[in-house]
């Protein structure tokens, strides 16, 4: 079993407001391994994004902490790349800048010119952007802008992925391709991932585990749920299988049941 | 690509980036001229203004024949076109004059060296009155010099400012109580310290250009500053987390991110700073006679001849023609500078 690579201890946050102390999220433990995919999975306004900030090291947790490879983090770095989800591409530069605004900035006296060239246009391949390498983010379309953003933390080479909803602004046939991507990117690069998102489907299909947030305020880890499904997964081939369905229930379950929203049980 | 089509996309593009845009329809290529519809935007476009130009003509000369002054009947557009032609034959003769003096001067100095190959000769520069495009010459280098001067200290204070909210606060007040402060109150305490800090013997810029360009800058500075800082801490907090991601420098963070993030509100800021400070400038120049188109006017006004109020308002019709000018070229680097080329800008 690989060992810890990622550990959120005890992490609590409380944001101050005119009232005092609004307390998000509360005591928030996981141990997350190399290579592995992880999903947060809430109703909105639960804390998840919270969570990923406080990763990153946008947000400071009020208590408890980040270790990542045995070092305390707690301001944000390259090696926890963000993708966002609007994107967040600059707009006045090309995907291909973009991408290099990242590269150089990581690789700067570590990489060659040409090699900087190289490995900017090497990402934006393997998002299959590199037709549209010279154009600008109001030239190309939600999904590939979301690719170029996807591209920009993967050129980091980050020792964690971090995804906040990266495909929930786009149509569900757009979104689907991009599971697709991921997924296709995932087997090849194998990167440690944790990946925020609404969708049940999207959960199951793309993650090894399945982290389920209870309400807020105070938030913490209500569930997890292990996906033992094997990779590769094909979407196709899984709308049939048992325990992709068992999985998909167990999701809905924990949200529509033990998790409703609170004004859903006031009505 | 066929050559004529190459011809009427650059013609196209020419005529957006000199801001025209709105003569031409959105798209079009020359060649496919629907003579129809281009009748009716010649006459929407060009038709109306032209004629609700005439319109004032017409209604001024109708009011002025009635206005009786101790300077005579007040003058009508003829008469005021009239003395522009004058005062471009004056401009004209006067610079024969010139011409004419630094003939003789240097037949003169050729001569005394002809006779006598170690004399010294001197050379005089020419002292004629300026003329009224000498004086507008004078006005748009000290307007430019100000408005430059005044940009190059409040965009980084801009900036500075909308980074930082501790800096934000202890620049805020002294913005909001300079801000509406007339820079004519200004003008005498910048005349009495320019003379007693700017001495030399051989000075490169005169005294009264240097009063008037800091006037300017003393004006242009407060929109500038203010847009700029709005602009700055109005920025999509997303692009600052990825400047946080990627650990810019700060400087790096600047250029790269806050910089091209303003330029729309920066620039809405300088576009109005350059209108202030030419209105600004000419009061200035007639309050404390200072050569340029200000002091043209007061010289008129106390000349007192039958010429008088027809040069005036020609004069009135240069600046307002040249604030205009201003205004078009702050667009155009506006247009040549910001990177989102579907905004609409006026």
């Amino acid at each position: 079993m690989p060992k810890a690579h990622l550990e959120i201890s005890h992490v609590s946050i409380e944001f101050p407001t005119p009232n005092g102390p609004f307390k998000a999220l509360d005591d928030i433990e996981l141990v997350i391994k190399e290579g592995e995919f992880v999903s947060l999975i809430g109703h909105s306004g639960c804390g998840k994004s919270t969570v990923l900030n406080i990763v990153a090291g946008l947000y400071q947790a009020t208590s408890g902490g980040v270790i990542l490879d045995g070092k305390e983090v707690n301001e944000p770095g390259p090696d926890r790349a963000v993708v966002f989800q609007n994107h967040s591409l600059l707009p006045w530069l090309t995907a291909y800048e973009n991408v290099e605004l990242a590269v150089n900035q990581v690789y700067k006296g570590k990489k060659s010119k040409t090699e900087i060239r190289e490995w900017v246009e090497h990402n934006l391949t393997l998002v299959h952007m590199e037709h549209a390498m010279h154009k600008r983010p109001d030239e190309i379309s939600g999904g590939m802008k979301q690719r170029v953003g996807i591209a920009r933390a993967l050129s980091m080479e980050p020792k964690v992925l971090l995804m906040d909803e990266p495909f929930g602004a786009l149509d569900a046939l757009t979104r689907a391709h991009m599971q697709d991507s991921l997924i296709e990117i995932q087997a090849r690069l194998n990167n440690t991932v944790i990946m925020i998102t609404h969708d049940v489907d999207e959960a199951v299909l793309l993650s090894d585990r399945i982290v389920m947030m209870t309400n807020g305020p105070a938030a913490s880890v209500g569930d997890i749920l292990e996906i033992d499904l094997p990779r590769p997964r094909d979407r196709v081939g899984l709308a049939d299988n048992e325990y992709y369905n068992h999985y998909r229930a167990e999701v809905l379950k924990f949200l529509y049941e033990r998790q409703r929203k609170p004004e859903a049980m006031v009505a | 690509m066929s050559k004529g089509d190459d011809m009427s996309v650059r013609a196209e593009s020419i005529i957006n980036s000199i801001g025209w845009k709105r003569l031409i329809p959105a798209g079009l290529k020359i060649k496919k001229i629907n003579w129809a519809e281009q009748a009716r935007l010649v006459i929407t476009r060009l038709a109306v203004p032209l004629v609700a130009i005439g319109i004032f003509l017409a209604l001024w000369g109708a009011i002025a024949s009635q206005i009786e002054t101790s300077l005579g009947q007040l003058p009508g557009p003829a008469k005021v076109w009239e003395q522009t032609v004058g005062l471009f034959d004056e401009h004209k003769e006067e610079r024969q004059k010139e011409a004419a003096f630094y003939e003789r001067q240097e037949k003169r100095n050729a001569a005394k060296l002809a006779k006598n190959p170690d004399a010294e000769v001197k050379l005089r520069p020419y002292t004629g009155k300026p003329t009224f495009f000498d004086q507008i010459l004078t006005s748009v280098i000290t307007v430019a010099t100000g408005f430059l001067l005044a940009s190059l200290i409040a965009i980084p204070i801009g900036i500075v400012c909308g980074l930082s909210t501790t800096l934000y606060t202890a620049f805020n007040p002294l913005i909001q109580v300079f801000k509406p402060v007339s820079p004519l109150a200004w003008l005498p305490i910048v005349t009495i310290v320019v003379s007693a800090v700017y001495i030399s013997d051989d000075p490169m810029f005169s005294k009264s250009y240097v009063n008037s360009a800091i006037t300017v800058t003393l004006c242009c500075l407060w929109p500038t500053i203010i847009n700029t800082t709005v602009g700055v801490s109005t920025i999509d907090k997303d692009l600052i987390n990825v400047s946080r991601v990627l650990r810019l420098s700060w400087f790096t963070k600047v250029i790269k991110i806050v910089l091209p993030a303003s330029i729309p509100m920066m620039f809405a800021g300088l576009r109005v700073s350059l209108g202030i400070g030419w209105m600004v400038l000419i009061a200035a120049e007639m309050l404390a006679q200072n050569p340029g188109l200000g002091k043209f006017v007061w010289d008129e006004f106390q000349n007192g001849s039958s010429n008088s109020m027809a040069r005036i308002m020609v004069a009135v019709l240069a600046i307002g023609l040249i604030g205009f000018l201003l205004d078009r070229i702050m667009l155009m680097l506006q247009r040549a500078v910001s990177w989102d080329k579907n905004a609409v800008l006026r």
